[in-house]
């Protein structure tokens, strides 16, 4: 396949729209030659996570397209950045790392992004419309903007994210195409239990299976309640980007491609059928938590020795917020919090956006949470940049991806647990399990 | 020992840039494989796929994932050779600087197409001016490319030598 440049594309290459698009539309081409596109298409908006700082070649890079007068053509956010510019010395390391990080930062405002500063650009008001053609990067808002807004993007990352946004041009391939988008692997849901399909809990431990299994095949997942929240997609989805290759997933009857199973597989049938019961989800516990007791989980063993053996385990830190905090998760937290404030000793942060933080702020939360110790973190979060203070010992979280990137980001162990589980440990100091969240029946008081 | 016949490869991204201010036509290869530089170097073959973002240290050049079967081993100036990378779209920052620190191999021959090191090279290519051109090789040339077999690249010619 050849591919065919309009007018405009070779106007852009030849430097018609100044030296920073001719080099962006360059990259654009040499790109779409690689994956075989026969054409560039038009996109309606972006999302960048170039401007996290890794070193001085992507600074390099982005200053390059500032002085070539680089400008996005399109609405354009910002995922996190390695500062929280809203809380200075929130961050630790050099200060020569630091002020390259906010260098790089500042050129992707020069470039005209929008500061967001967030994971979540979805729950900060970007929501591109069913079937838009959107250019996004980041694992976690890729796999939001193509299962729950059903607009198209491809996986794009650092360097492509830009070009896209300053030409408004990306290549026609993948997930952009109808053809690619039709479910290949069914994930079929039998005989959990009422009140798990409708814990938020549900969402991580479901998604970090799935992407296990999916790799980078296209799932399917059939039974999740019609009511299933938007937060509780948005965690499946990150932990599903995190343990496999997953972009783009259907969830029969809730997300908009996925209307009925056939709409969802594009009236072919499934290349494989995976059956996922409470056990396969309890095994998957296991898989995301590095603490020996938890990880040796065995399926066969009995609800008594699996979910909870690792209880009364020492934790050190509870980190919440991947992809960042939502209203609702933090409205669901901040009573928690009240009722059981975390031990001076346990470092606990809450990873969330600005937007998200001046609502927080305007209700009255903020307040609670910090005087309860409770660390707010906007702008960045604690596995992409030092901010968490201890070097070693265990984290907790509720969140998919923190678990997964944890241990080779920030050398600490990880364990897994409901937002429940994680303010109630953070209280205690050592691990808290609720005994019926992964039984047959609720337990007495259980608010599911 | 091998005969030192060419075999023919596929230039995914050559290590020059195409001419600046040219006008592409639309039939156009992306890269004349007939002005590639030679390049002269021995064979790293990695036993399994690598994940540069984690996996490659790009200060050093040394294979860093402890969990790869060649952990240890510096990629620098020599002919990288795996099936494709593995992972996060982080490693095209990696080899960007790698490119620039450099300790980056000499070229990277893989099995299938990886965008995210093309992406890296490309980028590598517009910035520093120069990269490890990336080939594809087909199945039985790859399967040839073994153990510190030194090897000349140009263009699409691969000799073994």
């Amino acid at each position: 396949m050849t591919l065919q440049l309009t007018d405009t594309d070779a106007a852009w290459l030849e430097g018609a729209y100044g030296d920073a698009g001719a080099m962006a539309m360059r990259i654009l081409v040499s790109m779409a030659e690689v994956y075989g596109a026969d054409r560039l298409l038009d996109i309606e908006s972006a999302h960048i996570d170039g401007c996290l700082y890794h070193g001085p070649s992507g600074l390099d890079f982005a200053e390059r397209l500032v002085a070539g007068g680089g400008t996005v053509r399109v609405p354009t956010s910002l995922n996190v950045g390695a500062l929280d510019l809203v809380h200075p010395g929130r961050v630790h390391g050099k200060a020569e790392d630091r002020a390259r990080a906010k260098r790089l930062m500042d050129a992707y405002l020069a470039m005209g992004c929008r500061s967001t500063w967030t994971c979540a650009p979805y729950q900060t008001g970007h929501r591109p419309g069913f079937g838009a053609q959107v250019a996004w990067a980041e694992s976690n808002a890729i796999v939001f903007a193509n299962s729950v807004l059903g607009a198209r993007t491809e996986r794009y990352g650092d360097f492509i994210d830009i070009c896209a946004a300053i030409t408004g041009r990306a290549p026609a391939v993948g997930l952009h195409l109808d053809e690619n988008r039709r479910g290949q692997v069914l994930f079929r849901l039998v005989g959990i239990p009422e009140h798990l399909l409708r814990d938020p809990v549900l969402g991580p431990v479901l998604g970090y299976l799935v992407g296990r299994a999916a790799r980078s095949r296209i799932p399917v997942i059939e039974g999740l309640p019609r009511e299933t929240t938007e937060d509780t997609l948005k965690a499946l989805g990150a932990a599903a980007a995190s343990s496999g290759a997953v972009a783009l997933f259907h969830a029969v009857g809730i997300t908009p491609e996925a209307p009925s199973l056939a709409a969802a597989f594009g009236d072919q049938e499934p290349d494989e059928i995976i059956e996922v019961d409470r056990e396969r989800l309890r095994e998957t516990l296991g898989a995301l938590s590095t603490v020996p007791s938890s990880s040796t989980l065995e399926p066969n063993r009995g609800d008594t020795a699996g979910h909870g053996a690792d209880a009364g385990h020492p934790i050190h830190v509870v980190a919440l917020g991947s992809p960042h905090f939502s209203v609702d998760e933090l409205a669901a937290f901040v009573p928690l919090v009240e009722r059981f404030p975390p031990q001076p000793d346990v470092e606990v942060y809450v990873c969330t956006n600005r937007i998200v933080l001046e609502i927080a702020r305007a209700r009255g939360w903020l307040e609670i949470l910090e005087l309860a110790g409770v660390t707010m973190v906007a702008d960045t979060c604690v596995v992409v940049t030092p901010i968490v203070r201890r070097a070693t010992g265990v984290l907790m979280t509720n969140s998919g991806k923190f678990a997964h990137y944890t241990p080779g980001n920030l050398g600490l162990d990880v364990l897994f647990g409901s937002l429940e589980e994680c303010a109630r440990s953070a209280h205690a100091g050592h691990v808290w399990r609720d005994p019926g969240l992964w039984q047959d029946e609720a337990p007495r008081g259980h608010n599911a | 020992m091998p005969e030192p016949m060419p075999f023919t490869v596929r230039v995914l991204v050559s290590a020059t840039s195409p001419e600046s201010g040219r006008t592409p036509a639309s039939n156009e290869a992306p890269d004349d494989p007939a002005a590639g530089e030679l390049i002269t170097g021995t064979v790293l073959r990695l036993d399994e796929p690598l994940s540069l973002w984690g996996g490659l240290d790009p200060k050093t050049g040394e294979i860093i994932d402890r969990r790869h079967p060649q952990s240890g081993t510096i990629v620098t100036g020599r002919i990288l050779v795996m099936p494709s990378g593995r992972g996060s779209s982080s490693a095209s920052s990696i080899l960007l600087e790698s490119v620039r620190r450099g300790t980056m191999p000499a070229a990277i021959v893989l099995a299938e197409v990886d965008g995210i090191l093309a992406l890296g090279a490309t980028v590598a290519r517009e910035i520093y001016d120069r990269t490890p051109p990336i080939f594809i090789a087909p199945p039985d040339v790859y399967d040839r490319l073994q153990g510190d077999l030194p090897v000349q690249l140009s263009g699409e010619a691969l000799t073994c030598v």
